[in-house]
């Protein structure tokens, strides 16, 4: 890979909040035109990242190198050439449609004439040509999330950084606005994204899983999913809730997932071995008296986040 | 400093104005409620007070003139008393305002033509009454000069030291522009952090000179639009005169309204939410109001409270405008003042911008 292309750079990136370590030692390397997605629970440093990323915070220790501006100090500079969609939508909701992209393309450096075009053509692209003359506050959490994404990319910037740009949005909105976003990098514009949702994250040409500060993975999704250090096993029995409790708590099972009738386990590594992974499991059910089937099943995402960081994935995501 | 970034802010800040119908009534409703409520108390043309009469002569021409001043009917003279003692009595238990008091040697005072020929003593505790009694002072008295007034003594128990309603009025402009003002723009940038908009913005090229002007600058037309109404009230209901220039006094009122605006926008630096900087606003009010002269004669107030005025613009303001409007002086006569008002500015302002960061930390 062409290190020209290299758009986001940091190094040993760290950031203390008094006693709390927010971010620790992080590595990050985000080249052109990739959607990389930042994975992790609420609270494991992905906006204080973010945040460092755009020169709103300092970093308490590290290096940031962002479309070839030293971060903080070159950071002025940096803001001219990035859009940053808050997690919180931050557009006045006292202004319409209309005039919330009327003020930030002013704000931006466009002229009216490339404004006044620019705000048509975005309008359009994202259904919002109807709301124009509607105030920002009384839109729907979908169509919020679509006027936040065309006002941070009114000026065409190089680098997207969107801090969970779908937590207050329904499904289909969801599955809309990643298209969206999927057209801006076809476009040549590079995003980072954070997420705490599963089937988000697959959709990443990158992924970076945050837990506790630290990145503990890092690479496209299937080459994780193929590089799963435990495995992932299928348990098919008459009664999958006692299984389950049969199983629970005992060591060298990672997770439990019941789906439908079956009983989905993902085990340690045994040996990097996963034939003695299901001997193991079906060692323990028999154990338990429990008449089971148990075989080998591909991995999915969720069994990547839930090795990596030791602990089952946020649980009000939804899972795919 | 990009003027089309400044225009849009300020034209952002004008459309959130019109939407926010509680601060736009404020704009026209603050200025005319205070006015007229200051405005009537001092000057209100009070009638039938409670009084009473101490006729120590009783003699056919006291009775006349007792009887004329009871047909003003400013005062309804309901008790007849017998000796000072009872009038007292009645004073401090505030069963009447005001009492008449005749000498018993009214008759020859009256011959003598002395200064004094009759009292009116007055519960001075009371603006609204004293103001009334002094109308009855120049009360022409019968068989003497009828030209010459100012035979009527009023003597002010209570309170001796008068405050003039014209004085009051221009001071008015000054404390009406202090709390609108410093109100608007205390919570200016608080609202912005509260809402998350401000973290959208700093992420955006727009600088903290050009964040901070366009959130005062349609403020001070607003500034001038409240001075309009409070001349326009004071002139049309309390007749209060403009000596000095009408450019002048607007002038003195833009920079004044600069310092308070930029007072606010320095509270918005300071606070964390929109409920503190409120009351740090309130804070500043009090002062201003207690110590500026607005109150309290600038004069009478001890060193150490002079020195703390000095520091607080609406003192200065009120030099400014009491001079322009009662006066008729002029900016070149009243430069101190105008210079103080500038340097304030400029400092709050000064020290407001270095403290807008475009950083969360």
């Amino acid at each position: 890979m062409n290190s020209a292309e290299t758009v986001i750079q940091a190094r040993g990136l760290s950031k203390r909040f008094g006693d709390l370590t927010a971010v620790d030692s992080l590595n990050l390397t985000v080249r052109r035109a990739e959607v990389f997605g930042f994975l992790g629970p609420n609270g494991c440093g992905k906006s204080t990242t973010i945040r460092m990323l755009c020169g709103l915070l300092l970093p308490s220790a590290g290096s940031i190198e962002v479309l070839g501006y030293q971060i903080p100090r070159d950071a002025e500079a940096l803001k001219r050439r990035i859009g940053y969609m808050t997690q919180k939508f931050s557009l006045y909701d006292d202004l319409s449609v209309g005039e919330n992209l009327e003020f930030l393309a002013a704000v931006q450096g466009l002229d009216r004439q490339q404004a006044r075009q620019r705000i048509a053509e975005l309008l359009e692209r994202y259904w919002l040509a109807d709301r124009r003359r509607q105030l920002a506050g009384t839109l729907s959490g979908g169509q919020k999330q679509r006027l936040a994404l065309a006002g941070a990319v009114l000026h065409k910037p190089d680098l997207l950084l969107l801090d969970e740009p779908t937590s207050a949005v329904d499904p289909q909105s969801r599955r809309e606005f990643w298209d969206s976003l999927f057209e801006l990098a076809d476009s040549g514009t590079t995003l980072l994204v954070s997420t705490h949702y599963m089937d988000e994250a697959e959709r990443c040409t990158r992924l970076g899983i945050l837990d506790q500060g630290r990145l503990v993975a890092d690479g496209s999704p299937s080459e994780l999913m193929v590089a799963l250090p435990g495995s992932p096993l299928l348990v098919e029995c008459a009664q999958p809730r006692q299984a389950q409790q049969a199983l629970q708590g005992t060591p060298g099972v990672l997770a439990l997932t019941q789906i439908g009738n079956s009983l989905r386990v993902l085990a340690a590594p045994v040996q990097a071995n996963d034939a003695a992974a299901v001997e193991l499991i079906q060692q323990r059910l028999r154990n338990a008296g429990i008449q089971a089937q148990v075989a080998t099943t591909t991995a999915n995402l969720e069994d990547v986040f839930v090795s990596a960081t030791q602990r089952p994935p946020h649980s009000s995501g939804e899972h795919p | 400093m990009n003027l089309r970034r400044l225009g849009s802010i300020v034209l952002k800040e004008l459309r959130q104005l019109r939407r926010d119908r509680l601060t736009f009534a404020m704009i026209i409703g603050i200025p005319t409620l205070q006015l007229v409520l200051f405005g009537y108390a001092i000057n209100m043309d009070v009638r039938h007070l409670d009084a009473a009469v101490l006729d120590q002569a009783n003699s056919a021409r006291s009775r006349e003139v007792i009887a004329e001043l009871g047909a003003s009917q400013v005062l309804n003279l309901r008790y007849q008393l017998s000796s000072p003692e009872e009038l007292n009595t009645l004073l401090r238990q505030g069963k009447i305002s005001a009492a008449l008091v005749v000498p018993s040697d009214f008759e020859t005072r009256l011959e003598r033509n002395e200064r004094s020929v009759l009292q009116i003593v007055v519960d001075g505790s009371d603006q609204v009454v004293q103001a009334s009694a002094r109308q009855l002072a120049g009360f022409p008295l019968p068989g003497s000069d009828r030209n010459r007034s100012g035979r009527i003594e009023v003597l002010n128990l209570y309170n001796p030291q008068r405050l003039a309603p014209v004085n009051t009025v221009p001071g008015l402009i000054g404390v009406i522009l202090t709390m609108t003002m410093v109100l608007f723009t205390a919570t200016a940038l608080v609202r912005e952090r509260e809402h998350g908009n401000l973290e959208m913005l700093i992420a955006t090229p727009v600088s903290p000179w050009e964040l901070t002007l366009g959130k005062l600058l349609p403020f001070a037309a607003i500034g001038l639009v409240q001075v309009s109404v409070v001349l326009l009230l004071g002139k049309l209901l309390f007749a209060v005169p403009l000596r000095g220039s009408l450019s002048e006094l607007y002038l003195a009122s833009l920079v004044f309204i600069c310092a308070s605006l930029a007072l606010g926008v320095f509270i918005s630096t300071l606070a964390r939410s929109q409920f503190q900087a409120m009351q740090m606003a309130f804070f500043t009010f009090l002062p201003q109001i207690l110590l500026s002269g607005f109150m309290f004669p600038f004069a009478g107030m001890p060193k150490a409270a002079q020195w703390l005025a000095e520091l607080l613009p609406l003192t200065h303001f009120l030099r400014l405008v009491r001079g322009i409007m009662l006066r008729g002086a002029g900016l070149a006569e009243l430069w101190p003042a105008l210079a103080a008002l500038l340097l304030f500015t400029l400092l709050m302002l000064g020290v407001a911008v270095t403290r807008v960061h475009k950083r969360l930390d």
